[in-house]
């Protein structure tokens, strides 16, 4: 072996160590991430956590049962919005719409796909608060369902395609229409990736915050309705992470901890349990 | 069935190539028949002037090279190719003397079922497979019945009545197959359009679906697709031999394998090219 | 040949279509009109929000004209805005984070496209994907409470000690500064780089690389001379995806960057960002002008991430088509 040779082997296996050493980096943000907020989060997570409202400054104790149950209200809400438009709208893409007015569609969704989700706020402040001249649960939800528009609906798109050409002539061949045939067999049989997508974009929309500093804002009480600002866990972490008590510091992480619980859990689930995919064995 | 209460017509066949038995072809009353059909994909042409007719509760089987055009008249038949979205057809297709060119297509389709090359269950349960059609058609009799007697007439309903409620995928492939042939036989076809049905099956289960055609015919025409000819042979009472989307020879099965009329097809059946 | 060859196609009956009543009796045409008018809610939603931006900042551009974008001074007590400050920090953020990130996420990438063994690097990509999943104030978060101490009692420190001679790390360090937002955004975006990479890495035809080993290459060699060259323009999409996601981001931004509308050489002086002033001032802004000049920073936000994401996609798109069609 010449010199040569022995050092380009050299160079090759320092380097492709590096790369090992990168991929190991980046993965162990992510169990330093979980490791430290469940040390913190858990010392200070208690049952007050879950059932108390916050206390106010200086008192201390309490906890964030109205920012839980606000959250839970804004992704209620933020669902009947983005669903049913990313759902039906992929079902067009897939379906019927495959040129033409189908690209002018897929180019926007793709678009608001891109936009920052603080300039989704302003819209939506524009839209929903300026008009009814208060911040609002209703705001609020708006801006999340627009964030959840297009994963639905291009994953809807992608999953339906996916089926395969030969149950669409299956269910053509006894005579189905097609709107027959995409209601029972080609929505059932891309059901279990579309879901997937859903929970997804609802685990991605469940922890933005921007868009909601200035849509349903922020309340230390219960929100009753939905025309109220109210609270929820992303803006109560960064409302009290940047606040200069010790007390709140410790109801920050205790929130960070329930949060960064609930998107990994539902990412879990739906990448693992339900899987990616189509219920159909692919040709 | 109401197949019955229609009456089959006879059609002119001088035009048929294969002139030795046109008496006997003659004598057929006929369920379908395509005159002068002539199809594109885009600019390319790839059936030119076919005109046969398909004999009421007889097999007729279409054989030739793959490429030859025999699954793409076959798809003429319930119109099938409609889901391509360049394809253009010329020329009359009749189902009991009416052209379904005009007719509506998921009546014609009821009317004319298929069966495809690779067995499509839809991800339901072997019932709800069965039952699809009859559900969308709207079915008067109570849907036990019809897909207890559409499974038996598919000789599958021994060998899944206690496991109706299983998803369909569980089966083999097989017995995917005989499914996919009792839930077209579930609304009760006056047609049935099989393409190359035992293509992806061993030959066990095929011999079980040829045996099973032959029973069949006692209930609908039956139209088949194979590049196999000793399957042809076994199961077909008529044989059309296509060549590059020309119709060369059609006859009596027994006559075309053993007195073909045509050099091309004499050179087909006995493996000289295909 | 039959002799019909010769008709013309085209001059017959149309074969396909079904009468439009026939469909309407199905349901189809309902089915895709209904379907429809949701496809066309997003269109509309998307349109509606591009108008929002363009009217909502009518005064400032009116009044300020395209010095908005190269002017210093952020004074809302005598309504002079200027966008620089934000551009500035924006930018410097976003520089310092793809400074970092892409190394590393490129590494890794090629570690899980090329090197780990499929399962290993199934596995891995999957924890990554958890990672893309964390929300930005979980980061911010952390960034307030280890990042900023940390830079303030380590690593500020000890870089002024050894390159203090450059500007860029010279200067008081508080902990919140340009270069702590840019460690928290490109913690942030090697996710996206990472995943995105590995996709078009792997899209690469194997015999491209078994070539170049069957030249005698090593398997670096082969990696980076031949490989990754070949998957270039989809590595610089992910880049581009990263950049437009870290320009946008907002609240580990806003938590660590200290919120202070100045221009500075050093990087580690405080600043701001776009995103952090509109998420900071926006609900404060008195007046119509205060206002319309967060709005119209808006405007430039979406404009920038805009024109990323379009060269993003266009890059990811040659490549694959490049691993698709010319091994086809």
């Amino acid at each position: 072996m010449t010199a040569r040779l022995r050092f380009r082997k050299l160079v090759s296996a320092v380097m492709l160590s590096l790369t090992g050493v990168c991929a190991f980096v980046a993965v162990s943000v992510l169990f330093f991430i979980l490791g430290y907020l469940a040390f913190h989060g858990g010392r200070s997570l208690n049952w007050d956590f879950f059932t108390k409202l916050p206390t106010p400054v200086g008192e201390a104790g309490g906890g964030m049962a109205n920012a839980i149950v606000g959250s839970a209200k804004l992704l209620l809400l933020a669902s009947l919005v983005g669903v049913p438009i990313g759902f039906f709208g992929g079902i067009y893409l897939a379906e019927f719409g495959r040129r033409g007015a189908g690209f002018v569609v897929r180019y926007a969704a793709d678009l608001l796909n891109g936009v920052p989700s603080i300039v989704i706020g302003i819209f939506a402040y524009a839209l929903l608060v300026l008009p009814l001249k208060h911040f609002s649960t209703m705001a609020g939800a708006f801006a999340l369902g627009v964030m959840m528009i297009p994963i639905t609906l291009r994953s809807t798109e992608e999953f339906l395609r996916s089926v395969p050409r030969s149950l669409r002539e299956g269910a053509m061949a006894l005579g189905a229409s097609k709107w027959r045939t995409i209601v029972t067999v080609i929505v059932p049989a891309a059901y279990r990736g579309i879901l997937t997508a859903i929970l997804l974009a609802l685990a991605r929309v469940a922890g933005e915050t921007a868009p909601l500093l200035f849509t349903a804002f922020n309340n230390r009480f219960w929100s009753p309705g939905w025309r109220q600002p109210t609270a929820s866990l992303p803006v109560m972490i960064f409302t009290y992470a940047v606040a200069p008590y010790d007390d709140w510091h410790r109801q920050a992480w205790a929130a960070g901890l329930v949060l960064l619980g609930l998107v990994l859990v539902v990412n879990i689930i739906a990448r693992l349990v339900l899987a990616r995919g189509i219920s159909v064995p692919r040709a | 069935m109401n197949a019955t209460a229609k009456q089959p017509i006879s059609m002119n066949i001088s035009a048929l190539p294969g002139a030795t038995t046109r008496e006997m072809l003659a004598d057929q009353p006929m369920r379908m028949t395509i005159s002068k059909l002539n199809f594109w994909y885009g600019p390319k042409q790839t059936l030119f002037d076919v005109t046969l007719g398909f004999a009421a509760n007889h097999i007729t089987a279409m054989i030739g090279p793959s490429g030859c055009g025999k699954s793409t008249l076959l798809r003429t038949l319930n119109r099938m190719y409609e889901a391509v979205s360049n394809a253009r057809l010329e020329g009359e297709i009749q189902l009991d003397g009416q052209s379904i060119l005009t007719q509506d297509v998921t009546q014609l389709r009821r009317r004319v079922g298929m069966v495809f090359q690779r067995p499509n269950p839809f991800p339901k349960s072997i019932f709800d497979n069965v039952a699809y059609g009859p559900r969308i058609n709207g079915h008067n009799q109570p849907l036990a019945e019809v897909v207890e007697s559409s499974l038996r007439r598919a000789a599958l309903w021994e060998e899944v009545k206690d496991q109706l409620h299983k998803s369909a995928y569980e089966l083999s492939g097989g017995q995917q197959q005989r499914l996919c042939i009792a839930r077209a036989l579930a609304v009760e076809p006056e047609v049935l359009l099989l393409d190359e049905p035992c293509s992806a099956l061993d030959p066990i289960s095929t011999a079980k679906i040829e045996e099973l055609l032959v029973q069949l015919k006692e209930l609908c025409t039956i139209v088949t697709v194979t590049h196999n000819m000793q399957q042809a042979a076994r199961v077909s009472d008529f044989t059309a031999f296509l060549l590059t989307g020309v119709m060369v020879e059609y006859n009596p099965t027994p006559q075309l394998f053993t007195t073909p009329s045509d050099p091309r097809t004499e050179a087909y059946i006995t493996g000289r090219f295909g | 040949m039959a002799t019909t060859s010769t008709t013309v196609p085209g001059a017959g009956p149309r074969a396909s279509s079904r009468s439009f009543l026939s469909r309407l009796r199905d349901g189809d045409e309902i089915a895709r009109l209904l379907t429809f008018l949701f496809a066309a809610t997003v269109v509309l939603i998307t349109a509606t929000l591009v108008y929002q931006l363009w009217v909502d900042s009518v005064l400032p551009r009116h009044k300020f004209g395209w010095k908005f974008l190269v002017t210093e001074v952020w004074d809302p007590v005598f309504d002079q805005f200027g966008a620089l400050p934000f551009i500035f920090g924006t930018v410097v953020t976003s520089a310092v984070a793809l400074l970092i990130a892409v190394p590393l996420g490129i590494g890794a990438a090629i570690f899980l496209a090329e090197l780990a063994p499929r399962r290993v690097s199934d596995a891995l990509t999957f924890f990554i994907d958890l990672l893309a999943a964390v929300p930005s104030v979980i980061y911010g978060l952390l960034g307030v409470f280890i990042l900023v101490p940390l830079m303030r009692e380590v690593i500020q420190p000890f870089l002024r000690a050894t390159l203090g001679f450059l500007p860029i790390f010279s200067g008081p360090g508080y902990g919140v500064s340009f270069l702590t937002a840019g460690i928290v955004l490109a913690v942030m975006v090697i996710p996206f780089i990472i995943s995105v990479s590995r996709e078009v890495l792997m899209s690469v035809p194997r015999d491209v690389r078994e070539a170049a080993l069957a030249l005698g290459a090593t398997r670096w060699e082969s990696t980076w001379k031949v490989v990754v060259p070949f998957a270039r323009p989809g590595i610089f999409g992910s880049i581009f995806l990263a950049l437009a996601r870290a320009l946008g981001e907002t609240m580990a931004v806003t938590m660590v960057i200290g919120n202070t509308p100045k221009i500075a050489a050093s990087l580690f002086a405080p600043g701001y960002s776009i995103a952090a002033v509109i998420a900071n001032e926006f609900t404060e802004a008195t007046g119509d002008l205060y206002l319309q000049s967060l709005v119209e920073l808006g405007l430039v936000l979406f404009l920038l991430t805009f024109i990323l994401n379009g060269l993003a996609r266009l890059l990811i798109l040659l490549t694959e088509r490049r691993g698709s069609g010319a091994y086809a």
